[in-house]
């Protein structure tokens, strides 16, 4: 307590440290092949649909690509931050379910309490991709910061 | 969906280069020597062996096994909603296995016990420190679009599963052989979809979705289905004396896809198929032994084998390509980033001092509590019964033939070695034409016993036995005794009596006779046949023939 209130101790740098990374620091760029660009929209559910959309995702993987910047010699990566903490193992007894009804009011359609998908794998609704499109274009205009 | 943009990472682009062209990325490609002979009854059934016999190799088939074995626990691996097969649709599934958002994994502790029983008992080394992944896949039936499993670093590595099968020429020796336990790691179970072909649409029940599963990753030590059926004969019977898995293939508790490609030993392996939808056992070689057969043809014909996902058709025999898995997958693994590492201890008293004996699973006590194997049975009955492995390995084979062969022995003065014969030849015998469990049995160990009592103490021969065997199988009320009784089948032993009978058989008979003194001593069992006749079965067969000899020398 009597810490945070301390003038002297704040962790926000004064001065701007952030340092720009020359593009001759990083890797040579990796070339997206069309059929990768396909295969990725398939996965990821996602919809590149014009050239607008794969230079969003070229710069996006340019930025990432910053990463190989930071030298991570003999370090581990750290993959959650509650690697330190105890994983709870909870007892065997049944506390939970029995809300099928009110999980089914969920679902637009529902066939005798079975929730409804349309045959086999699931294809993007025409609405969807129309969604997406206009997404892709918004996040060309402002620049990346954020991924 | 705006999870999607952030998947467009570095992660991604490291992703990409593990796609190998002919294996997934989650199984490691290790040299592998193919011991073990190619059993000549897939061999003989192929066509255009002629051909093959003046080429230097055969080729011969590799198959790995691929087990996923659901937890028998009350609830799901990572949320406390029940367990159970055939429940109203959708009514076992708590906010979490739906993948409702704001709801966080707990992990069951009951899950992390079996999966530390089952390494044991397959002599896994078991990890201290275990992680959680999420493996990244779009179907209906994975609400949430990941699987949370344990890829990169798996609760047990490395074991063996030792199994036995009946090879040889005459498929009736016991060969042991063992196949290496790649890896077993936790995961969830997804839902379950049901096809409407004919509305054009898929419903899904979710009470399977989040159920905890052992996944088993087997090395490709086995060379065709005989070996891969009596692998999994094997892992069900120590997954059902453990507990941790009740195993019955056909109600989904135990799953097993079959990785196979055929190659000339020595070659590098050849392409893989998987094969899915296997259902038993049984069906589990039918489909090996198919798809080796398939892929032998298609490389002999000269074309080349496509690495593809097929699904074994049970009614006629054969695999066929399946539409819904089109190409190669990418699943994008990742941390759970909601787990932190799971550590399990090697003695209660190597915990660290803070912790709640309940968060504590320790190996030693585990060790401790493991029941016994079916191998260490199967042991036991040859020592204490003074029978073969070979027949101790068919009682543990049938489900419930062994306590009904020691329900018998108990009951009976007849030795343990009469009863073997008995219940593996003429009971199982029936059984199987019958297609029956021995649960189903219309004779009850106590039955079977009687009636070896009246064989021991003399009263009926073996012979009539049999016939007595096959009376009470049709009549199951009965007792052996009534049946004897009722159709006069008590043993004739009257030395007058038999004599009387002999002697009248070979005064009409001089032909014989006359064969019989030239040296020809098989036309004595001709003669031994008419004197049963006459007594309907019923003459002592001992008897008979010492005196019949006796007659004709």
């Amino acid at each position: 307590m009597r810490w945070s209130t301390q003038i002297n101790n704040s962790k926000v740098p004064t001065v701007a440290t952030w340092e720009p990374v020359l593009e001759n620091q990083l890797p040579p760029p990796n070339e997206v092949p069309a059929d990768l660009v396909d295969k990725l929209e398939r996965l990821a559910l996602v919809d590149f649909p014009n050239q607008e959309g794969l230079a969003c995702l070229k710069k996006s993987i340019r930025f990432a690509d910053q990463l190989h910047v930071v030298n991570t010699e003999g370090v581990e990566p750290m993959d959650s931050v509650l690697e330190d903490r105890a994983l709870y193992l909870s007892g065997d007894a049944v506390a939970d379910g029995d809300c099928a009804d009110r999980l089914l009011q969920l679902s637009k359609q529902t066939v005798e309490e079975y929730f409804v998908a349309p045959p086999g794998n699931i294809p993007l609704s025409t609405r969807d991709r129309a969604m997406l499109k206009c997404s892709a274009s918004k996040l060309e205009d402002t620049s990346i910061k954020t991924v | 969906m705006a999870a999607s943009s952030a998947g467009m990472s570095v992660l991604l682009c490291n992703n990409i280069k593990q796609i190998a062209l002919f294996y997934p990325s989650q199984q490691r490609q290790s040299l592998c020597v193919i011991r073990g002979i190619y059993t000549p009854a897939s061999l003989c059934q192929s066509k255009g062996q002629i051909k093959r016999k003046s080429a230097p190799k055969e080729l011969v088939g590799v198959v790995g096994l691929e087990v996923h074995a659901q937890i028998h626990a009350n609830t799901k691996l990572f949320s406390r909603a029940g367990v159970g097969f055939q429940a109203p649709p959708n009514s076992l599934v708590s906010f979490f296995d739906a993948s409702l958002p704001g709801t966080l994994p707990v992990l069951n502790r009951r899950c992390v016990e079996a999966a530390v029983m089952t390494g044991l008992a397959l002599n896994c080394f078991i990890n201290k420190k275990s992680v959680f992944d999420r493996k990244h896949y779009f179907y209906a039936d994975l609400p949430a679009g990941y699987q949370i499993t344990q890829q990169r670093r798996p609760i047990a590595v490395d074991g063996t599963l030792t199994y036995s099968h009946l090879g040889g020429p005459k498929r009736n020796a016991l060969v042991t052989r063992s196949v290496r336990i790649k890896q077993i790691q936790l995961e969830q179970d997804s839902g379950k979809s049901l096809h409407d072909d004919l509305r054009g649409q898929t419903l899904i029940d979710l009470n399977r979705a989040g159920v905890g599963l052992m996944e088993l990753v087997m090395e490709p030590d086995m060379t065709c289905g005989d070996e891969a059926a009596a692998a999994i004969r094997e892992l069900q019977l120590i997954l059902q004396a453990l507990g941790t898995c009740q195993g019955h293939m056909d109600e989904g508790q135990l799953r097993v896809d079959a990785n196979v490609s055929v190659h000339k030993p020595g070659d590098p392996w050849g392409i893989r198929t998987e094969v899915k939808n296997i259902n038993s056992v049984r069906n589990l070689a039918r489909a090996i032994d198919y798809e080796i057969q398939r892929q032998v043809g298609v490389l002999d014909s000269g074309g080349t084998v496509q690495n593809e996902t097929r699904s074994f058709d049970a009614k006629s025999g054969r695999t066929v390509a399946m539409r819904d898995k089109e190409g190669l997958q990418d699943y994008r693994f990742m941390p759970e980033p909601n787990l932190p590492p799971l550590m399990v201890y090697d003695h209660c008293s190597t915990v660290p001092p803070g912790v709640h004996p309940s968060q504590v699973v320790a190996l030693e006590e585990v060790r401790a509590q493991l029941p016994e194997m079916p191998s260490v049975r199967r042991a036991m009955m040859v020592e204490a019964y003074d029978i073969l492995p070979e027949h101790s390995f068919t009682l543990m084979n049938e489900e419930g033939l062994m306590d009904y062969f020691e329900s018998v022995v108990r009951e009976t003065k007849a030795g343990p070695r009469k009863v073997i014969g008995w219940v593996m030849n003429v009971l199982l015998g029936l059984l199987n034409q019958h297609s029956l469990g021995v649960s189903q049995s219309p004779i009850t160990p106590k039955a079977l016993a009687q009636l070896l009592d009246l064989q021991e103490t003399g009263l009926i021969s073996s012979s009539v036995a049999k016939q007595v065997f096959q009376e009470l199988w049709k009549a199951p009320g009965k007792t052996a005794r009534q049946v004897v009784q009722e159709q006069n089948l008590e043993i004739v032993n009257n030395s007058t009596e038999i004599h009387r009978i002999c002697q009248e058989v070979v005064d009409t008979h001089p032909e014989q006779l006359q064969a019989i003194r030239d040296g020809n001593k098989r036309v004595l069992n001709k003669l031994i046949g008419l004197v049963q006749k006459e007594t309907k079965g019923r003459a002592d067969p001992v008897l008979v023939r010492a005196i019949l000899e006796d007659m004709t020398s």
